[in-house]
């Protein structure tokens, strides 16, 4: 299949500060790759690279087959981009912005009203397109940004930071768009956040201090990530002993009188066994509750995997 | 070229949804109105005197002229005030990368932009026009003077508003751009000021001194030295600014 973005050795130095270092990656059609790093990892520098806003200081981004520093209007063309601000005129209605957005992205003048109104439908923006985004909330703003980047049906849509200042609904609405958008173009997302990617994304790259430690499909990020943890409440102390016995237990951790934190494989999962263990011996089962992976539990794997 | 005119017609547009253009529009009128009537109440009282004398200064010398010298003066303080926004709060707002992420080129986005607030100068320039053209129902006019004069403000606003974008593309806040611009603009006014206050003459301040090629074309001498002194500081200043706006992407 036809690569949409072929990045090669992007490298990104601020003065003596290397943002991003030697990044290189691929994203073809019907693709949702994930960008996922803590804050000053390097996302947005990526990202603004990927856009034609920052030069790279050396390596190479092709967009659809165009480089993008030799050819970058016909690059450009095939990009819709939401950087971490929306950029938005405040003076202008939703429908004036829209419009300038489909005239400076070459669209012809008869194609124009349909793109409009399929960017305001898919982004929910129907009721306030005459109102003036100066007045609308934070939310509407960042879907009107969206529909600027989708507008003019892109090959390649990068989105920085998109579910940022939204309700949950709204996040949940917007999750469903670019899951959507995915099927038939290539999106590039950047965010900080770990359920959006393994809701939204069919891969996922993890970048740290400017470089990229994984660069993986969701499947593989969940079996790399092969342990996991129980949180165990019981009535009565239970015998740690009796608990590690059980196959797939790794360690036990007492976090306060009789809570446990139990770690385990996820290859073998013992949850059940463990369930039954407790109320067999009579300790008093209170709560089992599966703690979820948080970005840090990952990260400090990964970053624990490659310093040593 | 399209792209152009989308940016120029935008930029002109935003201009009108902000009170400012309009109040730039309303002082200035306002103010050479005053100065022209002052001008033409002059006329009356020593037109007796003036029939008198051969070869006397005529109706457009009297009028037409100061008009335009007092336009010019104005510009000067008003242009930086309309150019320090162009890319400035663009930058500012977080809005120049849907301009740079749009297939646009970084000329196509700094000229478009010069096209938008020269629009507006121009417009200024056609009111006052106006006043002058009023004489007609009662006077007659020296139409090549008058053309002279239409033709000298016309350059000055083009050399003013790109000093301005150049300064804009600079400039990290839209107060400094203002204050960079009439800086630049007032030294250049005032280069020759010294020249004429000493005996020995630098030809080469003079030259730079916008006001007397200024004042050469206000004449009715429309010479090429001084058309093209206009033509290369407004294509010096556009290109500077191209190569500002180019720059950004290298280095931050």
């Amino acid at each position: 299949m036809a690569k949409l973005i072929t990045v090669e050795h992007l490298c990104r130095y601020y003065g003596k500060y290397c943002a991003v270092n030697d990044v290189s990656f691929t994203l073809a059609k019907g693709e949702v790759l994930g960008f996922l790093g803590p804050n000053g990892a390097g996302k947005t520098t990526t990202m603004q690279m990927l856009s034609g806003n920052l030069a790279p200081s050396s390596g190479q981004i092709k967009i659809n087959g165009f480089d993008l520093l030799d050819q970058p209007n016909n690059a450009k063309r095939s990009l819709g981009y939401l950087p971490d601000t929306p950029p938005l005129y405040k003076d202008l209605s939703v429908q004036e912005f829209l419009y300038y957005c489909a005239q400076i992205n070459g669209i012809p003048a008869d194609s124009i009203a349909p793109a409009i109104n399929n960017a305001k439908e898919r982004c929910g923006l129907n009721d306030v397109s005459q109102r003036l985004i100066a007045n609308l909330s934070k939310g509407f703003q960042q879907r009107v940004g969206i529909a600027q980047a989708i507008l003019h049906n892109p090959d390649v849509i990068i989105l920085d930071e998109p579910t940022v200042g939204l309700d949950p609904i709204q996040i949940r609405e917007i999750r469903a768009l670019i899951r959507e958008l995915g099927q038939d173009h290539g999106v590039i997302l950047s965010t900080h956040i770990l359920s959006e990617v393994q809701e939204s994304c069919s891969h996922v790259q993890i970048i740290h201090q400017g470089q990229l430690i994984l660069s993986e499909s969701i499947a593989g990020l969940n079996q790399t990530m092969d342990t996991g943890s129980l949180l165990v409440t019981t009535r009565l102390s239970p015998e740690t002993s009796v608990l590690l016995a059980i196959p797939g237990v790794s360690s036990i951790e007492n976090i306060a009188g009789n809570q446990l934190r139990i770690h385990y494989n996820v290859s073998g999962d013992p949850t059940r066994h463990i369930a039954e263990t407790i109320i067999a011996s009579g300790w008093g089962l209170l709560e089992l509750t599966p703690v979820k992976k948080s970005m840090e539990d990952i990260f400090i794997a990964l970053t624990r995997g490659s310093d040593s | 070229m399209s792209m152009i005119l989308i940016i120029a017609g935008r930029e002109f547009k935003t201009l009108f949804l902000s009170p400012l253009a309009w109040t730039v529009l309303a002082i200035l009128q306002c103010i050479l109105a005053y100065l022209f009537l002052t001008q033409v109440e002059t006329f009356n009282l020593i037109q007796p005197k003036l029939a008198a004398i051969e070869g006397a200064p005529g109706l457009t010398d009297i009028v037409v002229t100061p008009l335009y010298g007092n336009a010019g003066i104005i510009l000067l303080l008003v242009t930086p005030l309309l150019t320090m926004r162009l890319i400035c709060e663009e930058r500012r707002n977080k809005t120049l990368s849907l301009l740079l992420s749009a297939p646009i080129s970084n000329a196509d986005i700094i000229i478009g932009k010069y096209l938008g607030i020269l629009g507006l100068l121009l417009l200024i320039v056609f009111l006052i026009t106006l006043m002058p053209l009023s004489l007609l129902m009662g006077g007659e006019l020296d139409i090549g003077k008058l053309f002279a004069n239409l033709l000298a403000l016309s350059l000055l606003a083009a050399a003013f508003s790109s000093a301005g974008l150049f300064m804009s593309t600079l400039a990290g806040h839209p107060t400094v751009a203002a204050m960079g611009t009439f800086g630049i603009l007032l030294l250049l006014w005032i280069l020759d000021w010294t020249t004429s206050m000493q005996d020995q003459r630098s030809e080469l301040f003079e030259y730079l001194s916008i006001l007397r090629h200024f004042q050469n074309i206000q004449s009715g001498l429309i010479s090429s030295a001084d058309v093209s002194y206009f033509l290369l500081f407004t294509a010096t200043f556009i290109i500077l600014s191209i190569s500002t706006l180019n720059n950004e992407r290298l280095q931050k």
